[in-house]
């Protein structure tokens, strides 16, 4: 059984200078309260691991116009230019992970890996400083697994055994970023009875997740 | 025809039934318009979807469906919902049939550049790298100048996609395949003579003889 606690509570368990991976694209599927309350708390130096930076107002771009963020992990920042303007700027370390890679080096943390070997980058920026790995006469780039001290995810559903249900293009990251963290943190959009999200419905397994963020009251 | 119309409808001819297909944001994105309608085609959106469908009616959006650029979109029946593990494995795995991606430049050996102006402008890859290095084919759908610049070079300025050869460029002035011997020119638009695409060309172009108009058959 897991008992919800206030958004504000789960925001203050995040220290400063904490690795985040937080889940969304483009903002969909991100847990939008918990970024607001992150934002109030003013936490600095924190790592963001995520596939885009949004666009400015929505979702973790709240994070990075409140400046508590110095460095960012992610895919795509092109619709953000707060980001770019803080990253020529020399206020923001941006590394830039081409997206497939991105989302198997989250997984290869979660899944217990110790790397995956890929094709993308080759040849590229993307591939500079990466180790070369031939088998059977093919050349991979070695990608290191990529944990963070927590993730912070957004479901559809959620139960009080901290079973998770996302929906649609709102799933992306999430599932696999629940995998890759010390500590779990879930906002969902409800919070049903244990059971009513069957075993078969479920896509993260409860045990997986540390913390559900409370549903505010109506 | 409108330039951007012209390129779109081309490169919906080069979509096969029964076939997996990812189109990019921007330009790329237009290309499903001009499908023949019911055609069994299945497009990809890489934040999550397999079957994605038309924009929705105004009122009918539903917030968890979105496409890659955040755009709001619809679902096809017989769609699926897949997390970014999933939509990356279809994409570096051989499971999908074409990518259709927005360029700022291509090369003579048919190598693109599509992700970075290195001190101006950077956009991040997103997934064009995995697309380009993993998709069964690759189209480019571009402007074949840049505020007059010409778009196809001998070498590229811009750091490179991908190692990986596109296999075709359609552009509102021609279409031309990057092959062994160099980048021959195929096709040219309905107004639009050899000359013309040679003089807008910075790289060497091989005339085929004879050259076919683009959507003549349409």
């Amino acid at each position: 059984m897991k008992t919800a606690i206030p958004v504000e509570e789960a925001a203050r368990r995040i220290p400063d200078g904490a690795s985040l991976l937080v889940g969304g694209f483009m903002g969909v599927g991100s847990p939008h309260r918990l970024i607001d309350a992150l934002v109030a708390c003013g936490r600095r130096n924190l790592t963001l691991i995520g596939n885009d930076t949004a666009r400015p107002g929505v979702g973790v771009a709240k994070l990075i116009s409140s400046g508590q963020v110095t460095r960012v992990i992610t895919s795509h920042i092109g619709l953000n230019p707060e980001t770019q303007k803080k990253m020529f700027a020399g206020e923001i370390v941006v590394e830039l992970v081409p997206q497939g890679t991105l989302v198997e080096r989250i997984r290869a943390a979660g899944y217990g890996l110790g790397g995956v070997l890929v094709k993308t980058g080759i040849g590229t920026l993307a591939g500079e400083g990466r180790q070369a790995v031939e088998i059977d006469g093919e050349t991979w780039l070695l990608e290191r697994p990529l944990r963070a001290d927590f993730a912070l995810i957004h479901a559809n559903q959620a139960d009080y055994a901290g079973n998770l249900a996302y929906q649609l293009t709102a799933t992306n990251f999430n599932p696999v970023m629940a995998m890759a963290a010390g500590t779990v943190i879930c906002e969902a959009r409800e919070i049903l009875p244990i059971g009513m999200i069957t075993p078969d419905h479920v896509d993260t397994p409860g045990v997986l997740v540390d913390y559900l963020v409370g549903i505010p009251a109506a | 025809m409108d330039p951007q119309e012209l390129i779109a409808r081309r490169v919906a001819q080069e979509i096969r039934p029964g076939t997996l297909v990812n189109l990019g944001i921007g330009l790329p994105t237009q290309v499903g318009r001009y499908l023949p309608p019911g055609m069994d085609v299945y497009l990809q959106a890489e934040n999550g979807i397999v079957g994605l469908g038309v924009r929705p009616p105004e009122g009918m959006e539903d917030p968890d469906l979105t496409d890659a650029g955040g755009a709001f979109v619809t679902a096809i029946p017989g769609a699926a919902r897949v997390d970014s593990t999933l939509s990356f494995g279809l994409i570096r795995g051989g499971h999908l049939d074409m990518t259709v991606l927005g360029g700022l430049q291509v090369d003579e050996s048919g190598r693109l550049a599509n992700w970075m102006v290195p001190g101006k402008l950077a956009p991040g890859m997103g997934g064009a790298m995995d697309l380009v290095t993993g998709a069964r084919r690759v189209v480019v759908a571009m402007f074949h100048t840049a505020k007059g610049a010409p778009k196809i070079v001998r070498h590229l300025e811009l750091p490179l996609t991908s190692t990986r050869r596109v296999d075709l460029i359609v552009t509102e002035m021609a279409v031309i395949e990057p092959t062994d011997a160099g980048l021959v020119l195929r096709e040219t638009a309905p107004d639009v003579d050899v000359d013309a695409v040679v003089r807008a060309t910075a790289a060497r172009l091989i005339v085929d003889e004879p050259v076919g108009r683009m959507l003549a058959c349409a």
